[in-house]
């Protein structure tokens, strides 16, 4: 255990069974392995009708006209709703700027954008109906990249911008620029003994979550709409879908369907005003369900990006200055673009000591697919750049690549590049010592006596290779990410607890407004609940938008900001439950006027474990019951021209060692194994922050050698949007995936907890391209890579 | 949409004549995913999964005759000792579930060059067994079979009822490069069986050209060369510099395309170490028979 | 058109079915069953997995007229399922305890909702065990790929497991829960033997 942070000490609950650190099960696990989990899809009212979504077939145009009649009189349709049919004068939305329209005004900006709705009483028949729209577009010259983007004669993707990033851009077509200024890069880089450049291209990924956007919105009597939606926040929808309608927020109530997955693609909107508009049309509730081609088109996807970047350090390894322009690519919407920006300045030079720094990062519109949240957000891309150039420096200082990482490691009380001082552990160096320390799987493990197995081999069961070509490489990286919103933004969750005696038991209830889309949020609050209130029995409430925000269930911040409203508003609880004691029994002993009181086990007792009351009995014919909102310590603004600024919350380190196997001649990857090491501050549930490190883990295999969204660079158009063509690991592609998981207490959070979700995300990556530069001698500057990318037939 | 449900093969062609725009389905692997996905609206499905005898095989004396719908799964397991190829490249299809459902015939109905079986069963040598109401059976030879990109030979009153496909009298290898390690599609595929009765070879490409084709020129070259070297009776290791040329000549038979699963010139690339693995795989294994047989003897 | 088929040992029958509508559409849709999943209806992803005649297939991809007369058993009728199986097998008194085996590691969880009191399958019990189920889209379908795959090989090998499941995307857990899943659950299964 390395000198800086200690592990947490939980004194309140520390007795009751199933409380926090245990690995406790899903409270939903029954549900879901029977198969009566109702996810967002598996709605269904009588009388409901389809609705189904026509979409853009070019990426950029003028609409000339919309023809709806033959659509509107097929049988069976209820009702087809274009630009014109909106109610209010709201008719854009968006997470930050009201970029978006609900549905194209005049013009597309993009291929698969929303051109009108429909609703019918079979989706075969909203489908064909939607077919009979006819559209005719004027097609404009797509703008798909930096250059075309601020070209002299660039078309503007958004006239007229008034957003408030539009002052401070370079150009309007930038969406916003994030400059970082510390120290004197040019000076530093005359000290550099060796210096080392690249160029580096990031695919654009998607979320792929399983569950494709869904929802069912039903109609109510007093003239509102009842929602029932996978989303990560629901009242940030609300806030957009709301004022669109033309209804206030309290006659649009929202209820979480379950969500199968997220990943950031579900932070935007996408069929949830659509739904409600149709609903509200046609008096009929309406149930619109993504196929997997239209979700492809249904929701943002990981901003693509080029990062150039330049590394100098001294002989002796230390890093002089570091220079980088990152160039996201935020398509034809804001979206979380600004957001993404911030983190990809700031956390642009990994997690290392490095005083002089020129950085700048911009996000593009363009016409290409809008790009948003994405689980890792703006760090994974850097993160794949600085660590394929920390091994190229090493490569040319002639040191071990890991030795250089832990030579310029950051710790606690390290200043980052926006001058925040980093205030909790570091252990950057540790863990990259614990996943270097870890026993290497052995080698040729597809030999048996059979022959080879060609299911742990390159190329898997198709057959490719019985050993050929096959060489082994091993690489390593860590990263840094932050939790939670950074940037000044008022970044809060709310949780109501309520305890009372439900027979003959002291019951806590938590209710919260926190999307669990997968992660265990919910498991989570229940052992929260236990170990402040020392009850066994938690009813976790439905999350609805009766109940204040919780913010989203992005930014690893739901444990951290939701579990410390939970914790917050248990605390209040108990309080309140230990004053109606001492009402009721402090005269029957000392203890309740003197001693430090706690509850463990359904019961009120003494810090020295004397039993002074039993919940019951205190609670009789009583329920207490609170709702509190609660904050993270706040963030500032980045400085628009120097990047300066107290900007994050907290940071999140993981690291990896990844091996492969190649096969040169064919270009084919197997990895091995990932292993990872992660401090987590303190593990609230062990099992499930192991199982989210490994999930996070593997989407970062996936973008490492297969996961690529293809746009057509002469047309802005998708080309691969299936699950034929955008791949994603299977279990064959899959490694194993050992974890060493560090918890070093963050005293400024609950817990000393660390956010843990996205992390893992980061360094697996430019692990698995280490390992595959490794295993083939080659430069490997983008991501993914693909067979011909190895093979010199690119 | 009407959907058809012949119960005999009989009915099944007499719909086929009475509606020759019906689809045909069996496994459904092909044509769901295009009415899933709105690419395809067919005036008539014809079902063919009650047709019992589409699901059997028969080994003959020279020949498997195979249902068109016997599913891989049943391929991979049962018919490998007499057809090793198809055996390896059905287990390349996609996943369990599909191998479960899919079949050769539905591969050779739909006539994507990616279709896995192709390769195999233009290196083993078959014949797809086609039949009309009006005209009776026919039997296509199967470098007859595929006229052009998702096209085939069928005449729209016919359906496939079986493949003839030689049985295997040597080795015979099968390999596919896709960029995930199960469940792909091709990004091309290639077939390699030996035929030490005629002393020939043959080869099958998928996803390399507008169609499943064979390396005619390489097989030819091949065939040549082990006969001057005398391969086939010294049992000798192939020379390197053979192999080389198969290899490359297997990659000149390619005409490829650039697409999102792969560059043509990657496609050449990786053809051409197919064509050089499976010919030392097949060879090696031709060896060790030719040994064994000898040590027998 | 109307069907005639039998889910989870119940006959059932749909009317009005569209020729083009999915047995996974008749399923979630019409008989109130949407346990098996709609992911990406292309048979790449494997969530809708449910026997036909036994055997795991894509239901997204088989058409809602293929069915008729056949056997379907979904996600909600997986517990049934591997009970008929263990009682079939204990006819030879063979393997009694494998029941009892899966009661005695009933999830422990105290919170309510949770359909607690539900008997599960060895398989479905192992998925909650070994923290097997995130946002659990894909866990119907790898439920029942694996429960089939336990059927046929009792005691699979690591590779055995993830070729039988190559077919089922996991988007969430990178598949060592799911692993470790399938391990614990045959590894009950043979002690329960």
């Amino acid at each position: 255990m390395p000198a800086n942070g200690v592990p947490t000490k939980i004194t309140q609950g520390s007795q009751t069974k199933g409380g926090i650190g245990e690995s406790t099960l899903r409270p939903d696990g029954t549900l879901k392995v029977t198969g009566e989990f109702a996810y967002s899809s598996d709605m269904w009212h009588e009388d409901m009708l389809w609705g189904q979504i026509l979409r853009s077939t070019v990426a950029h145009a003028e609409i000339v006209s919309i023809d709806t009649s033959q659509a509107l009189a097929l049988p069976g349709v209820y009702a087809v709703m274009t630009y014109d049919d909106l109610p209010t004068e709201v008719k854009n939305y968006g997470l930050e700027i009201q970029d978006t329209p609900v549905l194209a005004h005049g013009k597309v900006r993009h291929h698969g954008e929303p051109v009108a709705i429909v609703a019918a009483d079979h989706p075969e028949t909203a489908r064909r109906a939607a077919a009979k729209i006819h559209v005719e577009y004027r097609e404009l010259p797509v703008i798909t990249d930096e250059a075309s983007a601020v070209a002299p004669d660039a078309l503007l993707v958004h006239e007229g911008r008034d957003d408030h990033h539009a002052g401070h851009v370079p150009h309007p077509n930038v969406v916003h620029r994030q400059p970082i200024v510390r120290g004197d890069a040019a000076a530093a880089a005359r000290r550099a003994d060796a210096v080392v450049t690249g160029e580096y291209t990031f695919g654009m990924q998607d979320q792929a979550f399983l569950g494709p956007e869904s929802g069912l919105a039903v109609p109510e009597e007093d003239g509102g709409v009842h929602l029932y939606i996978a989303t990560q926040w629901l009242h940030s929808d609300l806030r957009q879908i709301a004022p669109v309608l033309g209804l206030p927020e309290d006659k649009v109530r929202m209820t979480l369907a379950g969500v199968g997955g997220a990943f950031g693609g579900r932070e935007d909107l996408s069929m949830q005003i659509h739904a409600c508009l149709l609903a509200l049309r046609t008096g009929k509730p309406v149930k619109i369900v993504y196929n997997r081609f239209e979700s492809f088109f249904g929701h943002v996807h990981r901003h693509p990006a080029k990062l150039y970047y330049e590394h100098g350090a001294t002989k002796d390894g230390k890093l002089t200055h570091i220079k980088c322009r990152i160039v996201l690519d935020g398509g034809a919407y804001a979206s979380a673009s600004p957001a993404v920006v911030g983190n990809a300045a700031s956390l642009s030079v990994g997690p290392y000591v490095v005083d002089d720094v020129d950085i700048e990062a911009i996000a593009l519109y363009t016409n290409n697919p809008p790009c948003g949240a994405m689980r890792g957000f703006g760090a994974v891309q850097a993160c794949f750049a600085y660590e394929a150039q920390m091994d190229k420096l090493a490569k040319k200082l002639g040191m071990d690549p890991v030795e250089l990482r832990r030579l310029n490691a950051m710790e606690q009380g390290t200043i980052m590049p926006t001058g925040q001082p980093v205030d909790s552990p570091a252990p950057v160096a540790e863990l990259l010592r614990r996943v270097k320390a870890m026993p290497m799987p052995p080698e040729r493990q597809w030999e048996s006596s059979e022959g080879a197995d060609v299911r742990q081999l390159p190329g898997g069961l198709s057959n490719t290779t019985h050993g050929e070509g096959v060489v082994r490489g091993v690489g390593y990286a860590v990263g840094i990410k932050n939790v939670g919103f950074s940037e000044g933004f008022d970044d809060y969750s709310t949780a109501r607890v309520r305890m009372e005696v439900v027979a003959g038991e002291p019951v806590a209830t938590v209710h919260t407004a926190m999307a669990e889309v997968g992660q265990g949020g919910v498991t989570v609050h229940a052992q929260i609940a236990r170990t402040e209130l020392g009850v066994t029995q938690v009813t976790i409430h439905p999350a609805d938008t009766q109940v204040g925000s919780a913010g989203s269930t992005s930014a690893s911040r739901q444990t951290y900001v939701t579990g410390g409203a939970v914790k917050n508003a248990c605390e209040l609880v108990r309080e309140k439950v230990l004053e109606i004691g001492r009402r009721r029994f402090g005269s029957h002993h000392p203890a309740w006027a003197t001693a430090e009181l706690l509850l463990e086990g359904g019961k009120v007792v003494t810090d020295a474990g004397e039993v002074l009351a039993d919940l019951v009995d205190v609670l009789e014919g009583e329920a207490v019951e609170i709702e509190r909102e609660w904050r993270h310590r706040p963030t500032e603004a980045f400085d628009l021209r120097t990047g300066q600024g107290n900007g994050h919350v907290q940071y999140s380190f993981a690291a990896h060692r990844a091996v492969v196997e190649v096969d040169t001649e064919l270009g084919l990857v197997k990895v091995i194994e990932l292993a990872c090491a992660q401090d987590v501050g303190k593990a609230l549930n062990p099992l499930s922050v192991v199982g989210q490190i490994q999930g996070g883990t593997t989407q970062g295999l996936g973008v490492a050698v297969m996961e690529e969204i293809i746009v057509d660079p002469k047309t802005a158009k998708v080309r691969n949007p299936s699950f034929t063509d955008y791949l994603i690991p299977t279990i064959l592609d899959t490694p194993t995936i050992p974890v060493d998981v560090l918890e070093l207490a963050d005293e400024h959070a609950p817990y000393g907890l660390r956010g843990i979700g996205e992390a893992p995300t980061l360094s697996s990556t430019p692990a698995v391209l280490a390992a595959i530069r490794a295993a083939t001698g080659l430069e490997l500057d983008r991501t993914p890579v693909r067979p011909e990318h190895l093979t010199g037939t690119a | 949409m009407d959907f058809l449900r012949p119960a005999s093969w009989g009915e099944a062609l007499a719909a086929k004549a009475a509606h020759p725009t019906a689809v045909p389905i069996a496994g459904g692997t092909d044509v769901m995913v295009e009415i899933n996905f709105d690419h395809r609206r067919p005036e008539y499905l014809l079902d063919l999964n009650r047709i019992g005898d589409l699901r059997e095989w028969e080994v003959g004396e020279e020949s498997v005759r195979l249902g068109a719908s016997v599913p891989y799964t049943q391929i991979m397991e049962n018919l490998r000792a007499e057809l090793p190829g198809l055996a390896l490249a059905s287990h390349t299809v996609a996943s369990p579930q599909i191998r479960n459902r899919g079949g050769v015939g539905g591969n050779l109905g739909t006539a994507s060059p990616a279709g896995d079986a192709h390769p195999a069963l233009l290196a083993a040598g078959a014949e797809v067994e086609v039949e009309s109401a009006a005209r009776g059976t026919r039997l296509i030879p199967i470098d007859d079979f595929y006229t052009g990109v998702k096209r085939n030979a069928l005449q729209p009153d016919e359906l496939i009822r079986a493949v003839h496909v030689a049985k295997a009298d040597g080795p015979q290898q099968y390999s596919k490069v896709g960029t995930r390690n199960a469940m792909v599609i091709a990004v091309c595929a290639f077939g390699l069986a030996l035929h030490p009765a005629t002393r020939t070879v043959r080869t099958g490409i998928g996803s390399a050209a507008p169609t499943p084709i064979r390396a005619k020129a390489a097989e030819e070259f091949l065939d040549a060369a082990l006969d001057e070297g005398g391969f086939w009776d010294n049992g000798k290791i192939i020379t390197p510099s053979v192999a080389k040329q198969f290899a490359e000549l297997c990659s000149a038979a390619c005409n490829p395309i650039d697409d999102v699963r792969g560059t043509a010139s990657y496609r050449r690339h990786a053809v051409g170490v197919m064509a050089r693995r499976t010919l030392t795989w097949t060879w090696e294994s031709y060896r060790g028979t030719r040994r064994t047989s000898e040590g027998a003897a | 058109m109307r069907v005639n088929f039998t889910v989870n040992g119940r006959p059932q029958e749909a009317d009005d079915v569209w020729e083009g509508e999915s047995l996974l559409y008749v399923l979630r849709e019409r008989l109130g069953l949407p346990g098996s999943k709609n992911a990406c209806e292309q048979g790449e992803c494997g969530s809708c997995t449910v026997r036909l005649d036994g055997v795991p297939v894509c239901s997204c991809l088989v058409a809602a007229g293929q069915v008729e007369g056949r056997e379907v058993v979904t996600v909600e009728g997986l517990a049934d399922h591997a009970k008929q199986r263990a009682e079939g097998g204990c006819a030879n008194g063979a393997c009694g305890t494998s029941l009892d085996e899966a009661k005695a590691w009933q999830a422990k969880g105290t919170d309510s909702q949770t359909g607690e009191g539900t008997e599960l399958s060895p398989i479905q019990q192992a998925f909650i065990d070994a923290g097997a189920v995130q946002c659990g889209f894909c866990t119907p379908g790898l439920l029942v790929a694996a429960d089939e795959m336990l059927e046929r090989t009792p005691n699979p090998t690591d590779a055995d497991i993830r070729e039988a499941l190559s077919g089922n995307l996991c988007r969430c857990t990178g598949y060592e829960k799911i692993m470790d899943a399938v391990r614990l659950a045959a590894a009950r299964q043979s002690e329960g033997v």
